[in-house]
């Protein structure tokens, strides 16, 4: 491979950046160009090096092109690992407030880190993994577009950096889980776009009659998040050698397009693409064929419809007015229904296999996710109803919500589908430990039960205390009294996280001595052998 | 042929799937958020909302900078508790030239879209340096640095410029004093005659205690101080505002 053309292009993208840190008009730019400079060059440095002027190989057309989803999957549990990581650091500056290192490690600048880190490059590249994964499998065909794959992979790994550093400098359009500046948007949405044409190009030259359901919701997930983002980030640069923009919405019309924004993010993001997920690894694992094709059909449609109306439900009693305020909470409400049918399409793959949660725990692990999937999009709607936001809104009930949701749903999920591709990707007969998966599915339940009780309690008895009044009709507390109230409840949701931030530990050694092609010599799981009969 | 065997249809056809996958979800936004721009009533009629002075801008792009929004709210909602704590429940006008707005999400420290008038300067600058000092029970980290940090004012009507082309209504006039109304709000001896046509009710004095140079906590300070100062309720209309 010769790399000419890339080999040029990052040269000369590297030596723009070299003239952007030079000129910036703001200090934060230009940082954030040095950053970019030195990751291109790195990136250069790295092709140059192995360039070779031998003939290439013959690419077998007909075989899969698993290169770049052997790269997602490390890339996730990397980056699961960090953002995670994060977590715990900043689930503890809330309690340790000493914790604060101005200006680049504060609180404020590291919790967009933390979000962004866990959906986007956590949850994002389990997402580009493993949605490559299947749709070559469901179609019988090998991705679209050469190395167009290893561009969108790469590209993201790209722009994971740049949002990464840019909240620690401080470089931010402060719109919830959308933070990146303006250039780093327009960046995503080129390797959106090219994620787009690389996945629809493979369902577009399948040898199978049909797309496979967990296809419809990849697709819905990848073409309704390019619609999001471009909508939400519209934005006015102050100079286009500078950080700062400003969002082309103001006020209300703003606040509703980012929660727009913001709960698909949630909604396609994290739910639907991980649905894919489950539409595929479930049954696979399973072995056992998806309990009910109607049903996927209801589902996928009720959901995308449903999903894309919720937004205002984070904008209860605020200056948006009622008639969307409510038409927000009809539907959330509504939208139990499509995420509940989902949730028993999927549990109900497992009848007749039903003993293998069992032996198996990588199904367990799989079956938790959907049962958190349950849970939460119960816990959704309810919080969605005014009357029960009205006491949610502004506390931590809100955050624990999200996180029985994040690493319930989402983190397990993704784990379950990572254990199944690994052994697979790199031809192993299995994985290094099943033991060790029965311990991070422990830890990891363990921890977000910890996590979610605690943030219940805390952020109800903090929205109690807040409107609480004596019978002479004055408030009880003052800010300061119920901000002091928390901190048992802090410590102990940082232990729940660093349960779960343990688990993923866990993991990562376990798939990287499964990669390494090790197998640890250890019991098989109970059950898993069927214990020999004396003959009759 | 039931309505479910017709979707074999959809199922076989890529093209079909993403055009009808994309129809169905736009559907959702276009009724809920295409209104808010033009239903007369989303934005109530208020008396004296007025663009951002330089120095309030450069304070608020701090604010978001330092990612303030992430635990403190500026929307108090219309109850009873919310309005005893924080004064008047907020409106929509009162965040019209906010690009982004800040409402934010979650109250880790209290609401801060009345803040204005509450404190003294002094009581910020010192709150901001070191938050225990003055409250005990905060959690909130240190900006001290924003002490040292000189406000970057090479060319800053560009983004009075910037927030113009989006909608804010800043005048010519006030562009082409961008510059010199950034300096001179926090200069006590400056002559603000100008400035405080163009940017009524404006806080004006050296806000972080160090008169010799204008740094982000000045910015920072100035901001916070005219947060939720601009409308006068006395004359606000509560029955007209109703939506």
């Amino acid at each position: 491979m010769k790399f000419g053309t890339e080999i040029v292009a990052l040269g000369l993208f590297a030596f723009a950046a070299l003239v952007a840190a030079g000129f910036g008009v703001d200090e934060p730019f230009r940082q954030h160009m040095w950053v970019l400079f030195i990751v291109l060059v790195g990136f250069t440095v790295v092709l140059l090096r192995n360039t070779s002027f031998a003939r290439a190989a013959a690419v077998d057309p007909s075989a899969y092109m698993d290169g770049p989803i052997r790269y997602g999957a490390i890339a996730t549990m990397f980056w699961g690992v960090v953002g995670m990581l994060v977590g715990v650091v900043i689930a503890l500056q809330l309690a340790y407030p000493d914790l604060n290192i101005q200006p680049w490690l504060n609180f404020g600048r590291l919790r967009p880190l933390h979000t962004s880190a866990v959906v986007f490059a956590f949850g994002g590249n389990a997402l580009l993994c493993t949605s490559l994964y299947v749709v070559q499998r469901t179609s019988r065909a090998r991705l679209f577009g050469g190395g167009l794959a290893w561009f969108v992979f790469w590209g993201y790994q790209l722009f994971i950096v740049m949002a990464a550093t840019g909240y620690l400098l401080g470089i931010t359009e402060s719109r919830e889980y959308a933070e990146p500046e303006w250039y780093v948007d327009i960046w995503l949405t080129i390797v959106w776009v090219a994620y787009l044409i690389l996945f629809l190009g493979t369902i577009l030259k399948r040898k199978e009659p049909h797309i496979y359901v967990a296809n419809w919701f990849y697709l819905s997930f990848i073409v309704t998040i390019a619609m999001l983002h471009v909508v939400n980030n519209l934005s006015m640069p102050a100079s286009f050698l500078g950080s700062k923009s400003y969002s082309a919405f103001s006020g209300v019309q703003d606040a509703l397009t980012q929660w727009w924004y913001g709960h698909n993010a949630v909604g396609f993001f994290l739910t639907a693409g991980f649905l894919g997920m489950m539409y595929y690894f479930v049954p696979k694992q399973a072995n056992r064929p998806v309990y009910s094709y109607r049903l996927s059909i209801i589902h996928f449609w009720a959901l995308i419809f449903l999903y894309i109306w919720a937004g205002p439900h984070h904008l209860h009693y605020t200056a948006l007015p009622d008639w969307a305020q409510t038409l927000g909470m009809v539907f959330s409400i509504m939208l139990w229904m499509p995420s509940w049918g989902g949730m028993i399409n999927g549990l109900m793959t497992l009848s007749g296999a039903w003993d293998k949660l069992r032996t198996d725990p990588i199904i367990r692990m799989m079956v938790m996710a959907i049962a958190f999937y349950g849970m939460s999009t119960f816990e959704g709607p309810m919080m969605s109803i005014k009357a029960v936001n009205s006491l949610s809104h502004y506390t931590d009930w809100t955050i624990g919500h999200v996180h029985s949701g994040a690493l319930g749903w989402v983190g397990m999920i993704s784990f379950g589908a990572i254990y199944y591709m690994v052994p697979k990707l790199w031809n192993r007969d299995r994985l290094y430990s099943l033991r060790l998966v029965t311990w991070h599915f422990w830890l990891a339940t363990l921890g977000i039960v910890v996590y979610a009780a605690v943030m219940w309690v805390s952020g109800i008895m903090q929205g109690l205390m807040w409107r609480e009044y004596d019978e002479q009709g004055f408030l009880v507390y003052s800010f300061a009294e119920t901000v002091a109230a928390m901190h048992p409840y802090y410590v102990m949701r940082a232990i729940g996280g660093a349960m779960y931030l343990s688990g993923a530990l866990i993991m990562a050694w376990n798939v990287t001595m499964t990669i390494l092609g090790h197998q640890r010599e250890e019991e098989p799981m109970p059950g898993s052998v069927p214990a020999l009969q004396p003959a009759e | 042929m039931g309505l479910m065997d017709r979707h074999a249809i959809i199922e076989k056809n890529a093209t079909l799937l993403l055009v009808g996958s994309l129809l169905v979800v736009t559907v959702g936004g276009i009724v809920e958020i295409a209104p808010l721009f033009y239903l007369d009533n989303t934005i109530e009629k208020v008396e004296g909302m007025r663009p951002y002075s330089p120095l309030e801008l450069a304070g608020r792009n701090v604010y978001v900078r330092e990612g303030c929004y992430l635990c403190h709210s500026q929307m108090i909602r219309p109850f009873r508790d919310e309005v005893e704590r924080y004064g008047h429940y907020s409106l929509a006008a009162e965040s019209m030239y906010d690009h982004p707005f800040q409402w934010g999400s979650k109250r880790t420290g209290p609401d801060l879209a009345r803040v204005g008038d509450r404190y003294s300067n002094g009581w910020h600058v010192q709150h901001l340096t070191d938050p225990r000092s003055v409250v005990p029970e905060s959690i909130m980290p240190s900006y001290a640095f924003l002490k040292d940090q000189p406000i970057e004012v090479k060319d800053f009507s560009t983004h009075l410029v910037a927030n113009g082309r989006v909608g804010v209504p800043y005048t010519d006039d006030m562009i082409a004093h961008a510059n010199a109304d950034l300096m001179a709000q926090a200069d006590p001896n400056a002559d603000t005659s100008g400035l405080e046509t163009r940017y009524p009710k404006a806080k004006i004095g050296d806000f972080d205690g160090n008169p010799q140079q204008v740094t982000e906590m000045d910015a920072l300070v100035a901001y916070l101080q005219m947060l939720g100062t601009l409308v006068d309720f006395k004359n606000y209309d509560e029955a007209a505002g109703y939506r």
